[in-house]
């Protein structure tokens, strides 16, 4: 009763993202106090004891994303939510999450950097940290909400693509989001779609714990099942033995990999405007999609035909869908918070020059900044 | 290995043996007395679940036939207190080095300890980082001579059950694994223990530590069978020199309230939902 708090709100973005986790079925929760991701923590430490869940404030950030994966995989959905100082400490385990294919859902509300930056400050400059910041090959799926909605709606998202690939997922808000008020719909129960991990059903003494299918995730016994399985975060065979032969290096990086490349058409998402026609493309994410959306109207009112990709995943990278939309451009904008990050993806990807807007310092883009940005593109 | 015919073989994954040990390394003893206790208490081994994190020590969690996670350097004990607070039926129990569980995990060790989340950790400490080659770490005695520090080592050692006896832990022994009968009846009571329970087991690292001080194999083990001495003292007066005296024994055991026992009080306070 009550764990799902179905109707209408005016929350903030963190408030949001808290009612996701428990609405997506979270019943663990460890972080350590940061701004501006504190009020998740805040929230959840009010709610989780009333729902079943555990609340623990660790003592810094390494116990917190270590915490997570053991709550993982004690079979429960666990959820941290930190900033930029705190994921640079809990990378190495969020290395171990990929390598033992532990589900949980990693939030990073962000604030300005380098080093301890401007803590109340809104940025998107973590946006390559979370995709290359851990060491070794890794594939990572990362969410970039917009609104307060999408705080709740991708955070069940994340959680459902983390139970699906066992996987580390991120979602990567910006303190502007966190602390913006709007108002949320929770819809009933029943309308809300959840994915729980992949079972074993195959008998005891035959468990492979690292042993997969066509989909190349392998099902997941946990802690208390009665497998007796061994993880570690050393590379490993399919029984999850130690393993430091070359081919298990390959093959294992391949399949970590390649569970989530092979995929990746399903996995992104993106939302389109006015990309049918468009001459200019522009590509945001976040809180600047929403400047981004206004400066494509303005230009549309000046007669120039823009169009906006915003990305909602932003790893995996729609590299496709630019490359095809691109083509039929005259020029391409990409608006982010930050001095050039994921604008070199788009450069990659995309077919026609690049013009790009960057902005350091909390506030959002001005959608004129970016209109005189689409002006420059479409000469 | 199918002619192995301990009574610990079914608490063991006897298809990992033999394990990476070197000759003369007392890890062994620490992993098959682990292993007997687990047998002996009778233990829902379903409900186990043996986690480490890295360095020789750490290895353990492999050879275990529970539930078991090889976490990374310094982390088992946050790791442990994931699971042990989400899956309150299951106890944990970390298994891991001097270096991992002092140095690089050194925060983690005394939060566990002060919040009591019920868990038991047998720390093997060799006085060195033997994996990496036998540096010096937050146990080795000072003026040794390690590869990182050639002309003896300035700093000083923790002693690691006064520190944890101070951080809160609500059992605290030292043993060696000289003394495998000692050690195996602290596991056991470890095991059902509700609490932070920390047991030390002085071990030698021969390859390392030994071979740089040149002392051998078997010098190495009956040093600790002559210097340590067993008493009944504070946690604070519990020497612990391998060079003069290693002072032994069960130096702390109460009972308070566990995190997860003042959790539930905290649950009943929070009424239910919203
Ligand atoms: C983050 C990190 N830093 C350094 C290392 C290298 N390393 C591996 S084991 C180890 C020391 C282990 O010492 P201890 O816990 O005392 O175990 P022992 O090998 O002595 O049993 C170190 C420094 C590592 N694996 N990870
Ligand atoms: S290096 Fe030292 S601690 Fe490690 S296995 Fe060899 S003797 Fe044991
Ligand atoms: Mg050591």
């Amino acid at each position: 009763m009550g764990e799902v708090l179905t109707g209408s709100h005016f929350v903030h973005g963190d408030w949001a993202c808290a009612e996701g986790a428990i609405a997506a079925g979270c019943r663990f929760y460890a972080a350590y106090p940061i701004t501006p991701a504190t009020e998740i923590a805040e929230r959840l430490a009010q709610r989780l004891p009333r729902v079943g869940g555990k609340f623990v404030q660790f003592e810094d950030e390494l116990g917190a994303i270590a915490s997570v994966i053991g709550a993982s995989y004690a079979g429960q959905k666990a959820m941290t939510a930190t900033s930029g100082p705190g994921i640079s400490l809990m990378l190495e385990n969020i290395g171990l999450a990929v390598m033992t294919e532990a589900p949980c859902v990693i939030v990073n509300v962000m604030r300005g950097g380098p080093s301890t930056g401007q803590p109340t400050a809104g940025a998107q400059g973590d946006v390559m940290q979370c995709r290359w910041g851990t060491h070794g090959d890794t594939e990572i799926i990362a969410l970039a909400p917009q609104s307060v909605q999408e705080m709740f709606d991708l955070t069940i998202h994340a959680f459902n693509l983390s139970e699906r690939y066992r996987t580390p997922v991120f979602l990567m808000a910006d303190a502007n989001i966190g602390h913006l008020y709007e108002s949320l719909k929770i819809p009933e129960t029943d309308g809300i779609d959840i994915v729980d991990r992949r079972k074993p059903t195959i008998a005891k003494g035959e468990y492979k714990p690292f042993s997969t299918g066509e989909d190349l995730v392998p099902p997941m016994a946990c802690f208390g099942d009665g497998y007796h399985f061994y993880a570690t975060g050393l590379t490993h065979d399919e029984r999850g033995y130690p393993d430091m032969s070359v081919e298990a290096q390959d093959r294992l990086v391949r399949r970590l990999c390649d569970k989530i490349r092979r995929d990746a058409a399903r996995i992104e998402m993106v939302e389109e405007h006015f990309t049918d026609d468009c001459d200019v493309l522009v590509v945001a994410y976040g809180i600047t999609a929403r400047s981004a959306l206004s400066a494509v109207k303005l230009a549309r009112e000046q007669g120039v035909k823009a169009g906006l990709l915003r990305l909602i995943t932003l790893w995996p990278f729609p590299d496709a869908r630019i490359e095809e939309l691109t083509r039929r451009c005259v020029g391409v904008v990409v608006a982010e918070m930050n001095y050039g990050q994921l604008v070199r993806e788009v450069e990659r990807a995309a077919m026609r020059r690049v013009e790009f807007v960057p902005k350091l310092g909390e506030n959002p883009h001005l959608p004129e900044e970016i209109l005189a940005a689409i002006e420059r593109a479409g000469k | 290995m199918s002619s192995l015919n301990y009574q610990s073989s079914k608490s063991l994954r006897v298809d990992r043996l033999p394990h990476i040990w070197c000759q003369g390394c007392g890890l062994g003893i620490v992993l098959h007395a682990y292993a007997d206790a687990l047998q002996e208490t009778g233990l829902d081994l379903d409900k186990v679940a043996t986690i480490s994190g890295i360095g020789c020590a750490g290895r353990a969690s492999g050879y275990v036939n529970t539930d078991a996670f090889h976490t990374t350097h310094g982390r088992a004990l946050p790791f442990a207190t994931g699971v042990g607070i989400s899956r309150p039926e299951i106890k944990p129990i970390v298994i891991s080095g001097d270096g991992d569980l002092f140095s690089i995990g050194g925060n983690h060790l005394i939060h566990a300890a002060r919040r009591n989340v019920d868990v038991l950790v047998i720390c093997s400490n060799n006085f060195n980082y033997g994996m990496t080659g036998a540096q010096f770490g937050p146990t080795t005695p000072s003026e040794t001579k390690t590869p990182t520090s050639p002309y003896g080592n300035i700093e000083n050692p923790f002693n690691l059950v006064a520190l944890v006896a101070s951080a809160g832990a609500t059992m605290v022994s030292r043993w060696t694994v000289m003394h495998p009968t000692q050690l195996k009846r602290s596991i056991k009571r470890g095991l059902i223990k509700k609490g932070f329970s920390f047991i030390e087991v002085i071990t030698p690292c021969t390859t390392g530590y030994g071979r740089l001080n040149k002392m051998s194999p078997i010098d190495m083990m009956r040093n600790l069978k002559k210097i340590g001495k067993i008493r009944k003292v504070l946690p604070t007066e519990a020497i612990c020199d391998p060079t003069t005296e290693i002072v032994l024994g069960d130096f702390v055991d109460f009972e308070k309230p566990t995190y997860n026992e003042v959790f539930e009080s905290l649950t009943q306070r929070a009424g239910v939902a919203p």
